[in-house]
């Protein structure tokens, strides 16, 4: 287990292709966990809570652990990992589009 | 197989053409997440890890041939030119864009398929033997009850907000190969002394998070009862059944708070009431769709090729050996068609897979295709002197793996690969296995066993009835791997006990090693499989074998 310190994301699925995408500092939906804004506990609920009230173009935004590695955020715990690429017995989702 | 109705096809029709409309109102903002959700999963739509996925039913796991195509070419056009078939008789599509769904569904609506009831707390898709109305030790088909019971269950007005999700299976086989003691409700044809037709009726089985064995509500149901039987089973569960948690809301809990006899003092109660307002007619729908499950005409040929070939192509040989069983008529077989390859996803097949089978169905098994629930695919009627060919296809399809009830022949639940609630992966643990005793070329030496894996408690890959189970969990921010032994899920259906610590990744695959080792070296002889071995033995001395002192004190 990693002992960084923690900070937030919020991720959610797109409405439409359901992939999994990432809240940005600009407030716009980016496919890579790189762009997500990383954010205190506090700000952190309270931009779900707005997300979840007025944003119809996600499903089910969540807050999830990350940390800052190399400028850019990263995910901590592994169902976070997966989401950024895809699953692992096909090259299909995020990993195939990154090709 | 059942014939839909003009009445059948205008309500599956109407149910697509009304989910297209909702789809709109969701795209177009008039809906929120919170008021569409359920109605996607109504229609089998959930939103899992990297995507959408769509559920659709396999009723008792009949396909015709058309059926096969059609799915064949919705994986085409609107998913990943791949599906992947359920634990549950069901076919999985893992890629669907929202605003498709609609097309899929009135594509699918066109060969009398929908995603209704795949989803919900309300009964779900029937289940059944896959190899109904073939299997030579089958007393009676079972698919005109499933089919009967799945048109009853259908949008039924009562039972669509249930406490929880509502499975029943049925089988007409003594071998029950339905899993029928770990559903909600098993039904089992049976006759009585005066050999008239019934059910055993058994209630309250389920895996999940607390496994339980149905208990024998009634030994026997006449045929004639069923419906109002079934109608006050539901309405006892429906109205006792705890709606305050989540976690003991399915009837098993209810059974087990209450106890069977308070649960059957309801139930026979209710029945009274039931049974008042039925007239009979529900039994000329029986007998409707029992002619539309009359058996094909079977051919008269010489079988004399099949032991020829056998002889002399060793690949075939070793294929009728593992995958095929006795059928009705001793000149026709049942074939399996494994859908695990070594190394590959169990349940997975590609389109042109798909539609290889449907040729070959519509060639050489009467048009029939079975799904199981052990994530193959069953040609129930083939006439053992079309096994060459039907092999030499299959082969060319790369669907010839010979491995039926063997080790490699795993269920695997989709798992954090796929599965929004995994806790850890399961295909790479199956994938790991099969390929690993393949190298050592042993799967036949170690003979039939049954080995399940699920990515997290709900138990999807029926972890708990296998002979060896695995349970996918998270410990300390990490994928372990818990192992259960002892389990079965036939007729002498058993729960497997849970052996000692979990397992990381990179360990779990010489554990299961260790086990097989272990069980080789105990066996009384090569007659003797790993579940006899288990039940003479008890846990100890596979357990010894699994925790080597090594493993011990690396784990401590
Ligand atoms: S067992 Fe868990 S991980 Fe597997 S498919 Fe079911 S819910 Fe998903």
């Amino acid at each position: 287990m990693t002992n960084e310190a923690t900070a937030q994301i919020i991720t959610a699925n797109d409405l439409l292709s359901g992939e999994v995408v990432y809240l940005s500092d600009a407030g716009k939906w980016s496919p890579e966990h790189g762009d997500a804004a990383l954010l205190g506990n506090v700000q952190a609920d309270a931009r779900l809570s707005e997300v979840q009230k007025s944003d119809p173009s996600v499903v089910g935004p969540y807050l999830a652990g990350a940390t800052q590695r190399d400028d850019a955020p990263s995910p901590i715990h592994f169902r976070e990992v997966f989401r950024t690429k895809g699953p692992s017995n096909r090259f299909l989702g995020k990993q195939a589009h990154a090709v | 197989m059942y014939n839909y109705t003009m009445f059948d096809k205008d309500f599956v029709a109407n149910r697509a053409a009304q989910f297209r409309d909702q789809v709109q109102r969701r795209i177009d903002g008039s809906l929120t997440e919170d008021e569409f959700r359920p109605l996607r999963l109504m229609n089998g739509l959930y939103m899992l890890l990297h995507a959408y996925m769509l559920r659709v039913a396999i009723p008792y796991g009949t396909l015709s041939t058309a059926q096969m195509r059609a799915l064949a070419d919705v994986a085409d056009r609107w998913d990943k030119g791949y599906v992947h078939f359920s634990t549950r008789q069901n076919i999985q599509f893992h890629w669907p864009h929202l605003q498709d769904v609609p097309d899929i569904l009135e594509a699918l609506a066109k060969v009398d398929m929908h995603a209704i009831q795949s989803s919900g707390s309300c009964i779900r898709s029937i289940t059944s033997d896959h190899f109904a109305g073939a299997a030579e030790d089958e007393a009676e088909d079972p698919r005109p009850t499933a089919e009967f019971v799945r048109q009853w269950s259908t949008d039924h007005p009562e039972f669509a907000f249930l406490p929880r999700k509502f499975k029943v299976a049925v089988t007409g086989s003594k071998h029950d190969r339905a899993v029928t003691k770990l559903h909600d409700i098993g039904l089992t044809l049976v006759r009585n002394a005066t050999g008239a037709a019934g059910y055993e009726v058994s209630v309250g089985g389920g895996l999940g998070r607390t496994p339980m064995i149905g208990k024998v509500l009634r030994e026997f149901l006449p045929r004639a009862d069923l419906l109002a039987y079934l109608d006050a089973i539901l309405h006892v569960y429906n109205r006792i059944g705890r709606r305050d948690n989540k976690y003991k809301a399915r009837i098993k809990i209810t059974l087990h708070e209450n106890g069977i006899d308070e649960i059957r003092r309801q139930v026979e109660n209710n029945f009274k009431l039931q049974r008042a307002r039925f007239d009979g007619s529900d039994q000329d729908i029986f007998a409707r769709i029992e002619g539309d499950f009359e058996p094909p005409v079977f051919k008269q040929a010489s079988i004399g090729g099949y032991e020829a070939t056998r002889n002399d192509d060793p690949l075939f040989r070793s294929f009728t050996d593992t995958n095929l069983h006795p059928h009705k008529n001793t000149d026709y077989t049942i074939v399996t068609v494994s859908l695990k390859a070594h190394g590959a996803t169990p349940g997975d097949a590609s389109s042109a897979q798909m539609r290889a089978l449907a040729d070959i169905a519509q060639e050489w098994s009467h048009g029939e295709l079975r799904v199981s629930h052990e994530q193959n695919i069953i040609l129930p009627h083939v006439h053992k002197s079309d096994l060459p060919s039907v092999h030499k296809a299959l082969r060319n399809a790369g669907l010839a793996t010979a491995n039926i009830g063997l080790i490699s022949d795993l269920i695997a639940c989709p798992g954090m690969d796929y599965c929004d609630l995994a806790t850890a992966r399961s295909i790479n643990v199956a994938q790991g296995i099969a390929t690993r005793f393949d190298e050592l070329k042993l799967e036949h030496e170690i003979g039939h066993l049954k080995l399940k894996i699920s990515g997290c408690i709900n138990a999807c890959g029926h972890h708990h009835v296998g002979h060896i189970g695995i349970l996918g969990l998270e410990k300390r921010g990490v994928e372990s791997y818990q192992i259960t032994l002892g389990g079965d899920g036939t007729e002498t259906a058993a729960i497997g006990k849970i052996i000692g610590p979990g397992f990381s990744a990179d360990e779990i695959l010489p554990a299961i090693e260790r086990l097989i080792a272990a069980y080789l070296d105990l066996r009384l002889d090569a007659s003797e499989i790993f579940l006899t071995a288990f039940r003479r033995l008890g846990p100890a001395p596979f357990k010894a074998a699994i925790y080597t002192d090594e493993v011990k004190n690396h784990a401590a």
